[in-house]
């Protein structure tokens, strides 16, 4: 271990704001790729089954003629 | 007999057209039954990089602390390259042999690769800032890399921009086939005209240590699993919207009252 003490760690001898600028532009970049990619799936899932449910309604009085 | 050669002419070109037609839907659930697998070993991989990386290399004498970037940026730098090629292979095999699976896969790899080459360049302005004394200079790698990103952000712009997929594909696809010879070409054309005109700086480059290269090794393995989940993940966004008219879709998932 290099490091004796958690202060020690953060301060990165002095050249902290380099190293941990460099991390956290990394975290973040990589956090919002993560969430972009959940909530673009969430929406295609939403507007499928939005779809699907005008489709049924078109659809639904032949389905009703064939029925009876 | 007609009967007969009926079933002869559809022996012939059935099989592979439906091949490619079943390959979306394949593709779709092999990426979902993958990527939990790459994203643990992204996760994993990564945390024990940064702790050895971050936590137990040695403080170096020339550089100190600085070079620990390299630990994200090298990686990033790697990453990002290897995605283009790699993007561009899919997509330029994809556009001549018109396989829009192939297509799918380069429109999903972009994005990421997009993402690490603006890693690698705002992690290395802030490894260069410090040993070179300047944020930018416009040296052969540097501007390789810039090359890299422009030509990830114009494949998304073109993908994202036009309508027509096929279109999309297609345009998208022969600026990625243009990059991937333009690249190696601006890179020793940089490199011949930096030379002429003043000596490059010396590249950055992390101090040698088994220790440090383990921790670079680590994080580039942990990225690389990180961005094979992540593009497993967009490939099912884009098979999905792709795909949304076709039968298995519209079974699958439109099937909620």
């Amino acid at each position: 271990m290099n490091w004796g003490s958690w202060s020690e760690f953060w301060a990165m001898g002095g050249d902290g704001l380099y190293v941990w600028s460099a991390y956290l532009v990394a975290l973040v970049v990589v956090f919002t790729e993560i969430a972009v990619l959940a909530l673009t799936r969430r929406s295609i899932l939403e507007h499928l089954g939005r779809y699907a449910k005008i489709a049924r309604k078109e659809r639904k009085p032949r389905n009703e003629d064939s029925r009876f | 007999m007609p009967a007969l050669s009926s079933t002869l002419s559809s022996d012939e070109s059935p099989p592979l057209a439906a091949w490619s037609k079943a390959t979306p839907q394949r593709g779709y659930v092999h990426a979902g039954r993958l990527c939990p697998w790459f994203a643990c070993a992204a996760a994993v991989l990564c945390s024990i990089g940064l702790f050895v990386g971050l936590a137990v290399a040695q403080t170096d004498p020339h550089q100190h602390e600085h070079y620990r970037i390299a630990f994200i940026h090298t990686p990033s730098l790697w990453l990002s390259v290897a995605i283009y090629f790699v993007t561009a292979g899919t997509a330029g095999y994809g556009l001549v042999r018109r396989q829009r699976f192939l297509s799918m896969i380069a429109s999903a790899l972009a994005p990421t690769g997009a993402m690490f080459a603006f890693l690698a360049l705002w992690t290395g302005s802030l490894w260069g800032k410090p040993i070179w004394g300047a944020w930018w200079v416009w040296e052969a790698r540097l501007t390789a890399e810039l090359l890299v990103l422009f030509l990830f952000l114009g494949y998304v712009a073109l993908q994202e921009g036009i309508d027509d997929t096929r279109r999309a594909d297609r345009a998208s696809g022969l600026l990625a086939l243009v990059g991937a010879f333009g690249l190696p070409l601006l890179y020793f054309a940089v490199f011949r005209w930096s030379g002429m005109y003043g000596a490059p700086p010396q590249g950055l480059s992390a101090p040698e240590d088994p220790v440090i290269g383990a921790g670079i090794l680590l994080m580039s393995l942990g990225l690389f699993a990180y961005a094979v989940a992540a593009t497993l993940a967009r490939l099912r966004n884009v098979i999905l919207k792709r795909e949304r008219n076709s039968e298995w879709v519209v079974r699958n998932f439109g099937a909620r009252p």
